[in-house]
């Protein structure tokens, strides 16, 4: 009971629960029309949050996502319509341009100390100020390229759309699941989470490791920035507003530990879903007001939180009576 | 290697810090950050520092940077408070939404000729802030008595926050007319904007307050080291629920100064990003995201740098999409500036190009 594990397997349970219960009120959900469509949807969100997962396994935190996927979006937009330039290339360079956009936030972080919240919430700013500069208006994407790839789609039976965007969300996930758990970088993320001076002196390269962390992160955000692009082919400087803490708040309720150390990638893929099944549900039911899903997705937040540390191996329920005094300590 | 005597006067002159000022002090770089960004404004528009009395009120841009700066000058004296404690909050944001749109509900009711005295001006006001209070203890008992780490016991209230302001207002905008409940936003006594004699209020009040008892130290003392704090007998967790409401009442009158200069509670938009821009200017200001020494008014300092920097790209006519950019690496040239590595490395620089 007291595995690291076990934050996991209660959102995953949770999650099973509320699949369950979405089901027994509407049968829709046993199709693959919704599971296609939450894959689809939630994409843009996943695939940087499993970059983020990586962050704050390592003990940092990255609040640039959202900006940079705004970013990506706009940049694709005006040079594939503006200059003409085919997809693929203008796909290459702005991966380059995350990447090193990464890479320099890492390098700040690590060589000059200052921290990671404060750094990526600059890089939050430049990201999202760079995407007004380069324009303010919302530019549509009419390139064959763009249409080919919308119908590269497979198409189950029951009529789900299993697509393009759904397709690289489960890559992602399976290439970030193997990373974490099969590699040495992996080892070296949590490492640096679980004891940062620790993991130096077992000789773990702290600095070339936290300078990939970033630039994985934002790799991700900028090719789900990709992905978003093509599916809504389009690109606006205000999209994705807010989304670092949809991103954070999902890695959170999948189980992985702010403190670092702690957490699994698939966590964060359940955690991200979780808040669209809920949203899925309210849309099929209709009654509900869309202020009530911040209002539960806060709650879900708090009752995961709560749960993990009721049950964290600390726990003590016999200390309950002098919570003031464990609180201090 | 420098002779002994050499090395012995530098370390005596680094040791006189001639009447406390010394180049590792953070306050020198930011008020240096400051003076340099309003020349830099002074000479991109000559009469930047003119002030002409119009109609019974002060207008020039120097006024204009203190009255716009005024919502998050508030905000960063609560938000020092919670991080000199090793904390942090990002729900004020949400807070100000939350505190404007109780405000506004209730007055339009006041205005609609309900009678009842929790519908009157001033009683509606201490409501909206006993709102702020009541957000600020919920944040300060999941970090002190539930130990949840600051920074998502407070995204709970940020995300659902304004899903609360939202239902508080039924998803709409409201607009009000009441003169008392815009005062606090656009009021004007002897020329100068209310909003910056609130801040000032406030400045003064809370520095009274953690100053002039050992509240202030005690601070200091759980954002350096909470458990050995407890071990001396500190109730930290009852210093952490005062600072987090105490930032919440904060949120709660930046929501009222915001919704009274517009005359209408936008639960959707207020205070949006409002918790980062505190948070760098707390930072700026040079409290430590690590928690211990604090100073209130280098905290307002960093709000000025952020709001001068701003008004300075208004009045140079650059086009305002630009004005994230360049926020962004004029926070970073501070805080650069700040980081003791960051300073050695320029040394290194400049040492090998000697």
């Amino acid at each position: 009971m007291k595995s690291r594990a076990f934050p996991l397997l209660m959102t995953t349970l949770v999650f099973a629960l509320l699949y369950l219960f979405c089901l027994t009120q509407y049968s829709s959900f046993a199709s693959m029309r919704v599971v296609c469509n939450l894959l689809r949807n939630y994409a843009y969100l996943g695939i940087p949050a499993i970059g983020v997962t990586f962050v704050i396994l390592s003990g940092g935190i990255d609040l640039s996502p959202g900006s940079v996927i705004a970013f990506t979006g706009v940049f694709c937009a005006l040079m594939i319509e503006r200059n003409g330039m085919h997809p693929l290339v203008v796909f290459a360079i702005i991966l380059v341009i995350g990447t090193l956009f990464g890479a320099t936030m890492g390098s700040i972080i690590h060589y000059f100390k200052i921290p990671a919240f404060i750094v990526t919430l600059a890089g939050l700013f430049l990201a999202r100020g760079g995407a007004y500069v380069l324009t303010t208006d919302s530019i549509s994407i009419t390139h064959q390229f763009y249409v080919d790839v919308s119908n590269i789609v497979y198409v189950f039976p029951d009529g789900g759309r299993f697509t393009f965007a759904a397709g690289a969300f489960v890559i992602v996930l399976l290439v970030g699941i193997f990373l974490a758990h099969y590699t040495r970088f992996g080892r070296n993320v949590y490492a640096m989470g679980g004891n940062e001076t620790g993991a130096l002196l077992q000789g773990v390269p702290i600095g070339r490791t936290t300078i990939t962390i970033y630039a994985l992160s934002s790799f991700l955000a900028t090719f789900a920035g990709i992905i978003l692009s093509l599916s809504k082919r389009s690109g606006d400087s205000t999209i994705a507003m807010g989304a670092e803490l949809d991103i954070i708040a999902g890695v959170v309720i999948g189980g992985t530990l702010l403190t670092g150390g702690v957490g699994y990638v698939v966590g964060t893929f359940i955690g991200i879903l979780l808040p669209g099944v809920i949203h899925t549900y309210l849309t099929l039911d209709g009654s509900l007001t869309p202020w009530w899903i911040k209002i539960i997705i806060g709650v879900l937040l708090f009752g995961f939180i709560g749960m993990q540390m009721l049950l964290s191996s600390q726990f003590n329920p016999l200390k309950l009576i002098r919570i003031p005094r464990r609180a201090a300590a | 290697m420098q002779p002994q005597p050499i090395l012995q006067l530098k370390e005596k002159l680094a040791d006189l810090k001639l009447g406390g000022f010394s180049w590792n002090n953070r306050a020198v770089w930011s008020v240096a950050a400051l003076i340099i960004i309003l020349i830099v404004n002074r000479l991109i528009s000559p009469n930047f520092f003119s002030i002409d009395m119009v109609n019974g009120r002060l207008i020039g841009s120097l006024i204009n940077i203190l009255d716009g700066a005024s919502a998050i000058i508030l905000l960063s004296i609560g938000m020092t408070l919670v991080i000199a404690t090793k904390g942090i909050d990002l729900s004020v944001g949400t807070v100000m939404a939350i505190a404007s749109a109780v405000a506004v509900m209730l007055i339009n009711q006041y205005e609609a000729g309900a009678g009842e005295f929790y519908y009157m001006p001033g009683v509606v006001i201490l409501i909206a802030v006993a709102a702020g209070a009541i957000c600020g203890l919920w944040n300060g008992f999941l970090v002190a008595y539930l130990n949840i780490q600051p920074i998502i016991a407070t995204l709970i209230l940020l995300i659902s926050g304004r899903g609360i302001a939202q239902m508080i207002t039924q998803g709409q905008s409201p607009t009000f007319t009441n003169e008392t409940l815009a005062f606090i936003g656009r009021g004007v006594i002897l020329g100068v904007p209310f909003p910056i004699y609130l801040c000032l209020a406030m400045l003064i009040l809370v520095t009274l307050l953690v100053r002039r008892s050992a509240i202030g130290l005690l601070i200091e003392s759980v954002g350096i080291n909470a458990r050995a704090s407890f071990y001396a007998g500190i109730n930290s967790a009852r210093i952490k629920v005062m600072v987090y409401t105490l930032s919440g009442i904060c949120a709660a009158l930046a929501g009222l100064v915001v919704a009274g200069e517009v005359k209408s509670a936008d639960p959707h938009k207020a205070g949006e990003f409002a918790e980062l821009d505190a948070i760098l200017a707390v930072v700026i200001g040079g409290t430590s995201l690590n928690g211990g020494r604090f100073n209130l008014f280098l905290s307002a300092l960093g709000v000025l740098i952020i709001q001068s920097l701003l008004t300075g790209l208004y009045v140079s006519k650059l086009h305002p999409t630009a004005n994230l950019v360049v926020k962004a690496i004029v926070v970073l040239a501070v805080l650069l500036l700040q980081s003791d590595e960051f300073r050695s490395f320029l040394k290194r620089l400049f040492r090998r190009r000697a």
